[in-house]
């Protein structure tokens, strides 16, 4: 147990103190120094390779959508990685404690585990994995340049790395949340949850959640405003719908979840009673409240998703997506409709069969639209000529297990079924369901997907399929089991057990979370082959799949402006109309390209935001007024750099598109 | 294993007697025995409630099942059938519209939700938790001369307390009850929000403090069944679990001059007493019940200075105290439930030099020393809570 003093409070430290490293767990010690030794590794490469000015100037500064997708992309794999710590180690403690022993962890640092897991997962894997997905194939599906905003695009991102940044540093300084990963009050207030915890869960989603939400706005006028001339709503290729309602979601919900997360703030901060039972205060606000950010969130992960599919499967079948449009309005239906079914997280409240009825119903309807996708994409498989490349077998992989979810799903939402399976393990199962084989298949196939595209050379499809096998024997394994320990009465957050009937299926999902582990670490090891034999696995023509959207039309990887000149678009699928049309890649007469400069104010303000947000979690109330201050102060000053934009010169766009045209050239005779 | 081959043989013979509907329910149990072993207690309970609601699991998942086994064989087939590698297969790229399809994709699943959400409103009314029973089972229908057995439920950290009005005895982390008797329990929290969950009687209810949720189920064969908080709540949450007893009437009183044969009072001091957070709390029987601790607990008011929820909606339904309110708590108490409120809020006004308060003087707690509202918002840290007398007129 933690036993940190966090009532002292100085003006200059806080709650700061020396006892709030927990240096007597030894998990997390252990933790600590590989964390530790890896980072310092890690620091010390880029140092002796002299790579910091680099990184700074191409990367952190960047304000190229494709490499702002690329860097989220990258911290969505850190995250995934402490995220699936953290179930492997839940994993390990419940086949422990259900085969009769008290397992290894306290319940303390259990408890902080499945909230860290939970949090990190949703906020830190997932969406910095769909965000930067939309963000780098999104623009270049439209035909743009850059999004509509690119400096708010790389603040966005910084910020998003500032709360990730927060979650970590709570792993060693002071401790994380134990209140579950939507922190319900009032065990999530202060009466019941004294420590810094939940303060490192708000100010971590607060600073995440700036970025997101101005990201949402950002793709969204992009989609609006910079589609290429040609593309009507109707030619839009079904990701960017996807991802346009996608975002419309992220901008209508995430402001509901700062300012629940900010009442929440004040009744930890300064004593007031919106979630406590008393004073007029209602907990049962707090979790309406969270739900009606939190259902939308699920859609918001899965629509783009979705829209993934939709593009692996056309190109891999070698076809046109069947119904089109029917996919087009069963993604805007589940949109709106997701709005309207937060309550079936909590049927078991006590509203009435009315209430309760209306929202299992909504609910159900919901698989409607999404059953219509499913059938969309069986009947572009229809008389299609399908390849089982890497991105085809994850959607097959799919295809077979999203509808177990979406149908235990729908069986959550039948309110007196969900009296005896709500909190159970049987929910686990499913959401879990849901969201690894909806959406992290989705993302591992998107990134088998589009890598070359980012990167010039392809994946190698060996250990993509290793990793496909034991992500999907690993699933099946870790999951079935928890719907039956569902069905046996066995509730979720469980780090004790009464007896030792549930050892098995315990032990079996353990097994399965190794599987896990070993397709996490085949597509580590995919990606380090892919890199040793980029050589052979370049791809020249930009176009390595054959596909249908115009992303593949320009280079692999695309030029900093994507696209010489701005394409003109005629059918849905633009890029294979324009080869069928026998298009011809213009080498000559370029024109100047407006393009934005890179700053590193993204870098700087989410580095304040990072204190700022330090700063407050330990009530060090100068530290926050001090950068909250500057953080103000250099984002007015922001507002004054005019020196923002530039042309690119035709000249150097002629250098640039001279040398892929010789480079295709070179491969067409070695050919 | 010997023991799922039992019930294996056991739902067996029920499938073989029995009507078609039995049929239907058994196949998936079988599967999922087969699958499982046994101790699915989800799906084969003991209570009438949980077991038609294992029957509504049963039932959706069949509906279910009709589009998703065909999608999943269809994806399968679809997949082997079109391989590039099968040239005998047709190929047409740019089919990709057929109106009648279209309408079989949308509307075979509109018709199966139509049916499932049909089955959800009935089901949803007729398995509403706060309605009493109509049926002790599926062949019994209740007897109206029965009262249903009141059971008050208190999700404390990190235990149940189980309050038996009707017997004036209260038992801690073990309830029990006669078997085909309807139960209706009553259900609060002196803590977080926690959820009682019975699985072999029926589904969950949450638990919160200072609100009452309402149970009624019935338990139709004897046993000793599991019951446990469903929902997160600190630190002892995995050990908040408790023994359900379902017994026969001669046991169940037995079990009840058990209880009363103690010599613990359960009173406002030993609730205070007991309310202190304690993990894994041995089972404890109490003799007598202080028949207004319930009400005490349900208005946050168990420690006598506090004033009871019910007492302060009332002042401010009848527009609040004023500044002056808030120290004038004591003088609330009973307020909810006098015969004339109004008269008594004017009354306490005018002793206190104040007309009945106007809009524009009530406060915001804002003003207030914050000092004072910290002890009044966590009255769990405080045993009594001194107002400022200086400032009381």
């Amino acid at each position: 147990m933690a036993v940190a003093n966090y009532d002292r409070w100085s003006p200059i430290y806080g709650k700061l103190g020396w006892d709030i490293f927990p240096i007597g767990e030894t998990v997390v010690v252990v933790t600590f120094l590989v964390v530790a030794i890896l980072g310092l590794a890690i620091l010390a490469a880029i140092t002796y390779f002299r790579l910091w000015g680099y990184l700074w100037r191409e990367w952190f500064t960047s304000i190229d959508h494709k490499k702002i997708g690329i860097m989220y992309m990258i911290l969505g794999v850190i995250m995934l990685v402490r995220g699936f710590a953290d179930a492997v180690l839940m994993r390990i403690q419940q086949a422990m404690a259900s085969a009769g022993g008290e397992g290894y962890l306290n319940a303390h640092h259990y408890d902080q585990i499945f909230s860290a897991h939970g949090m990190i997962m949703i906020f830190f894997v997932a969406m910095p994995l769909v965000v930067g997905l939309m963000n780098f194939v999104m623009p270049l599906q439209i035909g743009a340049r850059d999004v509509a905003f690119p400096f708010l695009n790389n603040f966005s991102f910084w910020m998003t790395v500032s709360g990730a940044i927060l979650v970590m540093i709570s792993l060693f300084v002071g401790e994380f949340s134990t209140a579950g990963w939507l922190a319900y009050p009032p065990l999530s207030g202060p009466e019941f949850s004294p420590t810094v915890g939940v303060d490192y869960y708000i100010w971590a989603l607060q600073i995440a959640g700036i970025g997101t939400t101005l990201s949402g706005i950002n793709m969204i006028v992009t989609i609006v405003k910079m589609r290429a001339p040609g593309m009507t709503y109707m030619r839009m290729p079904v990701f960017c719908w996807t991802a346009l309602c996608s975002n419309i979601l992220i901008v209508a919900t995430f402001p509901v979840l700062t300012a629940t997360l900010a009442l929440l703030t004040l009744d930890r901060y300064v004593g007031t009673n919106f979630f406590t039972s008393e004073l007029g205060g209602n907990p049962m606000m707090y979790v309406n409240l969270i739900w009606i950010w939190g259902h939308p969130e699920v859609y918001i992960l899965i629509l783009p998703i979705f829209g993934v599919y939709s593009e692996i499967v056309s190109t891999f079948c070698k076809k046109r997506l069947f119904g089109y449009t029917s996919m087009v309005y069963a993604t805007v239906v589940i949109t709106i409709l997701s709005y309207i079914v937060w309550l079936h997280h909590f049927f078991t409240m006590g509203a009435g069969a009315n209430v309760n009825s209306f929202f299992g119903i909504t609910t159900m309807v919901i698989s409607i639209p999404t059953g219509a996708k499913i059938f969309n994409w069986l009947f572009t498989m229809y008389k299609g000529q399908i390849r089982f490349e890497v991105p085809m077998l994850w959607t097959m992989g799919f295809m077979l297990t999203f509808v177990i979810g979406g149908m235990t799903g729908v069986l959550l939402a039948v309110p007196p079924a969900d009296y005896v399976l709500h909190n159970s393990l049987f929910l686990v199962a499913h959401f879990h369901n849901a969201i690894i084989g909806g959406v992290v298949f989705g993302l591992f196939a998107a990134i088998a997907f589009w890598f070359p595209k980012a990167f010039g050379f392809s994946l190698a499809p060996f250990w993509g399929k290793v990793s496909f096998w034991c992500w999907l024997i690993g699933f099946y394994l870790a999951f079935m089991p928890l719907y039956v320990l569902g069905l046996m009465g066995v509730t979720r957050r469980l780090s004790q057990f009464e007896d030792t009937i549930y050892a098995g299926y315990f032990f079996v999902a353990l097994i399965g979370a190794l599987f896990v582990a070993a397709g996490i670490v085949a597509f580590l090891v995919q990606i380090y082959v892919s890199i040793l034999n980029r050589e052979k696995l370049r791809d020249v023509t930009g176009d390595p799949w054959d596909s249908r959207t115009l992303e593949w039309s320009t280079s692999s990887p695309p030029p900093f402006y994507n696209f010489a000149f701005t394409p003109r678009v005629h059918d849905i699928d633009a890029w294979w109309h324009m080869k069928q049309a026998g298009y011809k890649r213009p080498t000559t007469d370029f024109e100047p390209i407006h393009m934005p400069r890179h700053t590193g104010t993204g870098v700087i303000l989410a580095a304040v935001a990072t204190v700022l947000g330090f700063a407050l979690v330990w009530h060090i109330w100068w530290l926050a007024a001090v950068s909250f201050i500057v953080a103000i102060g250099y984002a007015i000053d922001h507002t004054f750099n005019y020196d923002r934009d530039y042309y690119v010169k035709p000249e150097e766009v002629a250098e640039i598109e001279g040398a892929r045209t010789r480079l295709m050239t070179q491969k067409a005779y070695a050919v | 294993m010997l023991r799922g081959a039992v019930q294996m043989a056991y739902y067996a013979r029920l499938c073989g007697g029995a009507l078609m509907t039995r049929v239907v329910k058994c196949l998936p149990i079988l599967g999922l025995l087969l699958l499982s072993g046994c101790n699915l207690v989800v799906m084969n309970p003991s209570g009438y409630i949980a077991s038609q609601q294992s029957d509504l699991i049963i039932y959706a998942t069949i509906l279910m099942l009709i589009i998703v086994l065909p999608v999943m064989a269809l994806t399968v087939f679809f997949a082997i059938r079109y391989r590039a590698s099968n040239k005998k297969a047709t190929y047409e790229p740019d089919w990709d519209h057929s109106t009648s399809l279209e309408i079989v994709i949308w509307s075979v699943p509109m018709a199966i939700i139509l049916c499932l959400a049909g089955l959800t409103w009935v089901a949803t009314h007729r398995l509403e938790p706060y309605s009493p029973l109509s049926r002790i089972s599926a062949d019994v229908p209740i007897d109206e001369s029965v009262e249903p057995l009141l059971v008050q439920v208190v999700a404390m950290d990190w235990k149940w307390l189980f309050i038996f009005p009707e017997y004036g005895v209260a038992a801690v982390n073990e309830v029990a009850a006669p078997v085909d008797r309807p139960i209706r329990f009553e259900i609060t929290s002196s803590t977080v929000m926690n959820s009682f969950y019975i699985p072999a009687l029926a589904g969950q209810i949450y638990a919160m403090a200072g609100m009452q949720t309402e149970l009624n189920a019935v338990i139709n064969k004897p046993g000793t069944y599991k019951g446990f908080s469903a929902n997160y709540s600190g630190a002892g949450f995995s050990e908040m679990h408790f023994d359900f007893k379902g017994l026969n009437d001669a046991d169940f009183n037995a079990w009840i001059d058990g209880a009363k044969s103690g010599q613990n009072a359960l009173d406002r001091a030993a609730f205070i007493q007991l309310d202190m957070p304690s993990i894994a709390n041995p089972v404890t029987y109490y003799n007598t019940v202080d028949p207004e601790l319930w009400d005490a607990i349900i208005n946050l008011c168990v420690e006598e200075n506090k004033l009871c929820h019910d007492d302060m909606m009332m002042v401010d339904a009848l527009g609040g105290g004023g500044l002056q309110g808030l120290y004038l708590r004591e003088a609330f108490a009973g307020i909810c439930t006098a015969d004339d409120p109004v008269a008594m809020l004017a009354q306490i006004n005018a002793k206190n030099g104040q007309k009945l308060t106007k809009a524009s003087d009530r406060t915001s707690p804002a003003k207030l020393d914050s000092d004072i509202l910290r002890q009044i918002s966590r009255p769990s840290q405080q045993t009594s809570i001194a107002y400022p007398t200086d400032r009381k007129q």
